[in-house]
Parts: structure tokens; C-alpha cells; sequence
């Protein structure tokens, strides 16, 4: 009986979405334009993500990430997640970013989804590009 | 507590002791002059003292100078000098300098400064002048002629007409990988010295030339890079035996071109990364050099450091005294005719933490 209804609650939900799939736009159909203003976003990310890094403010004591990791180079986001040795388990770069704002930088750490961690770790992936996946690699 | 302390403190200075008598001294008697005139010398750079706020600085960096100073003064036998090769302070600032001066003023011993880019551009070496002296010159000892050379210098417009103000300037330049610095050079004015200083040198005697950035081209983004090297090296190249040390990169660098060896020396601050894990530019890491370790920021002296120097062969051996770390030595083989690594230099002897990406 219950069995009975959800399929037919599920049917009328497929009919409702095929009827509006042919009134709309394809979902899966995008522009040169789309694909401009997408990238612009990213890169606009990028760019904060940069400013963050060479931000002397970002911690208490004015050190900045960039002071260490020129270009967020030695880094190593492509070895993410990976098993941290220091720290005894395996971890994400966002976590490795936050000991870095805690010990050398005397700051206090982000939320894994602060906008400013979003444009850290785009930055450091995006001066990594090209390089292959390697979760886990020392 | 406060004997828990004391015996704490205690065996830490036990440890470094022990850490110093472990250093790895050449004793190779001296080709070229008597045998008692072998001597050492101290070399410690890059501490970039960086003023937060008030009578705040930046503790990690601090340390790193503090600890070079208290083992350099326990050496037996005692160096003959102590040279600081630049980027004493990080943004230039009477605060800075004072407090790396008062510093480096605990050393036991003769001490000469190299000029790094970190000293200069807030006021052109103005205060830093009046703590340490000239910006190049040149001096003999035992028998080898040393050399000081401003090598972080650029061209007049990027120096004087391009920044509304001083402060941005030093941040510019402050800046390792900032596309709006300027590369490095000597200049005509510092090389027509440099050929006039030379002028009464016998060819066979032994050089060390003294700069804070390489005079040879590495890698051109991070200023690791002297953009008239060629034109240096050519007033060196007619000497037989010529030595080139230098800071600013950070890391353990040694090549040869000619007659002239190239060695770089460690930060007392901070480590840097070499120039090929940067993945979107070419480096020219000179193929001899065996990296150090790759640094591990939970223990914040490593990967940093300085160095006990002789020049007994005529050429320079550079003992490196690295902080949480097994000290290596990087000395000229005459055989080879360039400098090697004593312990790492075959490939086969890397080890899986020297391998850098």
C-alpha cells in the first residue's frame, strides 16, 4: 500500500519536470559568454586569494603565507588530502592552511568554508595548475 | 617550576654545545700561506627582523639571529671574523635595524656587513650606512682578498621615479615574487671600482667575493639574479682562484662558471623553496647543487641556519651548521674543478626528503 503511493507520487514528480524541461532552458546547455563569466569569477577569486597571501594583516604579527611559499610554491596542494605526519592523520590542504595561520602567522584559524579559505586554496591549486594528482604523495 | 626551568634551559645549552663540537671543521692545511695562518670564519645571514608593533618583533625571526650569534660565539677555535650577509632587517626600518644591530652586537669578534635589498629600499642604505659603514669595499686577510659588493641595486627610473613613497617602495621590492620589483645589478659605477680594486692583485690570489644576491642568473622571478653578472664574472674570470658567497636565496646553492665557484649561504629566518617547484616558470637551478631538505614548518628553526667557513685550499669550504637538521659540508674539489656536497653528491645518496616539487 505505502510501496503504491510513492510510486505514483514519484511518477507525478517525472511528469511535472519532464513538462517543464521542454518550457525552460536545457540545463545542460551553456555559452562561450557562460563559460567567460565563470572563469572571471574564478579568476576574481584567484585574485583575492592572492592579495590574502601576501597579507601581512591575515595573521597578528604581520607575517604573510607569501613570506615562505613565493608563487604558494612548496605547497604541495596536488599531495591533498594526504596523511600529515606532524599532525597524525591524513588531513585536507584548508586544514594545513589553518596551522599555518595559527603557529607562524599567531592568528586564528578559518571555517573550511570562509570565503577567504575558498580564494586561499584557489590560489595556491590555480599557481599549481598543470600538475598532476597525487593525493597522498610525500 | 622554576628549577624545572633552570634544568630544562640547562640541557638546551648542553644541546647546542654538544651541536657545535659536532660541526664538521675541514682541517686542511693552507696552500697558499703558513700553515698557521689557517683560520675561519663566521657567516650569517638573512634574519629579517620584522618590527610588528611598539617593542614587538616577530619571534620566530628573532630567534633564528639570537641562536646563530650564541653558537657562532662558542666556536674553539675562535673565527677570525663574522660577516652578516644581508636582509638584516625585513622592511628596512630604524627598528629593525637597531634591533638587529643590538643583536649581532653580542658576537665575540671583528664583524662586516653585506647590504641586502630588505636594508635598502626605505632609504637607500641611509641608516643602515651609519650603523654598519660602506656599502662595498674591500679588505685582506692571511693572504686572500676579500670583496663586499652591493648587488641588490636596480635602475635609477625603477628607484627613484616609479613609487609615490618610500614605504611602498621597500614593500615592492619586499615582496620575493612580486611582479612589480626590479632585477638586481651591480652597476658601472660599483664595477669600475671593483676593476680598480683588482688592479693590484696578483692573478694567483686567492678571492672571496662577498654579495647578498648570486652574481650569476638562477632564476629571474624571485630575483634570485644579478643582472650584469656576466659582466662581474668577467672582471673576476682572470684570477685562479675565485669564490663567490652569497644569502638572500634562502637554501643550500652551489655552481661553477670558470675560475669561479659559487656558494650560497642559509637564512637565520625563514627557508625558501626552490625554484623549480614553482610548476609556471623556468628556473636555472645550476645542475651541481644538491638540495637541502625539504623544510618542516612544525619545527620552525629547520631548514634554516649558518655557516663556519675556511678558505685553507685557496677555495671556500662552507660548513653548515642547519638547525634541527644534520649539518652538511660543501667544499671545492680540486679533482672535480667545482664545489661538491662531501656527503650527498652522487644521486644514488638523495635522500626521499631531498627530493623537491
Amino acid at each position: 500500500m505505502k510501496k503504491e503511493i510513492i510510486a505514483s507520487g514519484l511518477a507525478a514528480v517525472v511528469g511535472l519536470s519532464l513538462s517543464l524541461w521542454t518550457a525552460t532552458a536545457r540545463a545542460d546547455e551553456f555559452t562561450k559568454q557562460d563559460v567567460e563569466r565563470w572563469t572571471g569569477q574564478f579568476m576574481g577569486v584567484v585574485a583575492q586569494g592572492r592579495s590574502l597571501w601576501t597579507d601581512g594583516k591575515l595573521g597578528t604579527n604581520g607575517v604573510a603565507c607569501a613570506q615562505c611559499h613565493p608563487n604558494a610554491a612548496n605547497t604541495h596542494p596536488e599531495t591533498y588530502p594526504k596523511f600529515q605526519k606532524q599532525i597524525g592523520k591524513v588531513i585536507t590542504l584548508p586544514e594545513m592552511i589553518n596551522w599555518c595561520l595559527r603557529n607562524p602567522l599567531e592568528g586564528q584559524p578559518l571555517a573550511l568554508d570562509d570565503p577567504k579559505m575558498t580564494a586561499m586554496v584557489a590560489y595556491v591549486t590555480y599557481e599549481r595548475r598543470g600538475v598532476k594528482l597525487e593525493p597522498g604523495k610525500h | 617550576m622554576s628549577s624545572n626551568y633552570s634544568r630544562r634551559s640547562f640541557l638546551r645549552t648542553a644541546g647546542t654545545v654538544a651541536a657545535v663540537g659536532a660541526l664538521p671543521v675541514t682541517w686542511v692545511e693552507l696552500a697558499f700561506a703558513k700553515p698557521e695562518d689557517n683560520f675561519t670564519f663566521a657567516y650569517i645571514s638573512d634574519s629579517h627582523i620584522q618590527h610588528i608593533r611598539g617593542n614587538k618583533f616577530v619571534n620566530n625571526w628573532d630567534r633564528g639571529l639570537i641562536r646563530a650569534v650564541a653558537e657562532t660565539n662558542l666556536i674553539s677555535p675562535k673565527p677570525d671574523f663574522v660577516m652578516f650577509g644581508g636582509d638584516l632587517a625585513q622592511l628596512g626600518t630604524k627598528a629593525e635595524l637597531d634591533h638587529g644591530a643590538g643583536m649581532l652586537s653580542k658576537l665575540n669578534g671583528k664583524l662586516r656587513c653585506v647590504m641586502g635589498e630588505h636594508d635598502y629600499y626605505l632609504d637607500l642604505g641611509e641608516y643602515w650606512s651609519k650603523l654598519f659603514g660602506p656599502q662595498y669595499y674591500s679588505f685582506d686577510h692571511k693572504g686572500v682578498h676579500f670583496v663586499v659588493l652591493n648587488s641588490i641595486l636596480t635602475t635609477e627610473e625603477w628607484t627613484h621615479n616609479r613609487w609615490p613613497t618610500a614605504e611602498q617602495r621597500m614593500l615592492e621590492m619586499a615582496g620575493l615574487d612580486n611582479p612589480n620589483g626590479s632585477p638586481f645589478m651591480v652597476g658601472e659605477k660599483q664595477r669600475e671600482w671593483l676593476a680598480k680594486d683588482l688592479s693590484g692583485i696578483a692573478k694567483d690570489t686567492p678571492i672571496v667575493v662577498f654579495s647578498h644576491s648570486p652574481i650569476q642568473k638562477i632564476f629571474k622571478a624571485w630575483n634570485f639574479w644579478t643582472d650584469d653578472a656576466e659582466q662581474v664574472q668577467a672582471l673576476l674570470q682572470p684570477f685562479s682562484q675565485v669564490n663567490v658567497v652569497y644569502g638572500h636565496v634562502h637554501q643550500i646553492q652551489y655552481n661553477q662558471i670558470g675560475n669561479l665557484s659559487f656558494n650560497s649561504v642559509m637564512a637565520t629566518a625563514w627557508p625558501w623553496p626552490y625554484p623549480q617547484t614553482y610548476a609556471q616558470a623556468e628556473s636555472m637551478l645550476p645542475k651541481l647543487t644538491i638540495p637541502m631538505n625539504r623544510a618542516d614548518p612544525f619545527f620552525e628553526r629547520d631548514a634554516t641556519g649558518w655557516q663556519l667557513i675556511d678558505v685553507n685550499t685557496g677555495r671556500v669550504s662552507l660548513n653548515y651548521n642547519l638547525y634541527s637538521n644534520r649539518p652538511r659540508t660543501v667544499a671545492f674539489d680540486p679533482k672535480l674543478g667545482h664545489p661538491v656536497d662531501k656527503q650527498f653528491q652522487t644521486e644514488a645518496a638523495l635522500e626521499p626528503n631531498q627530493v623537491q616539487y
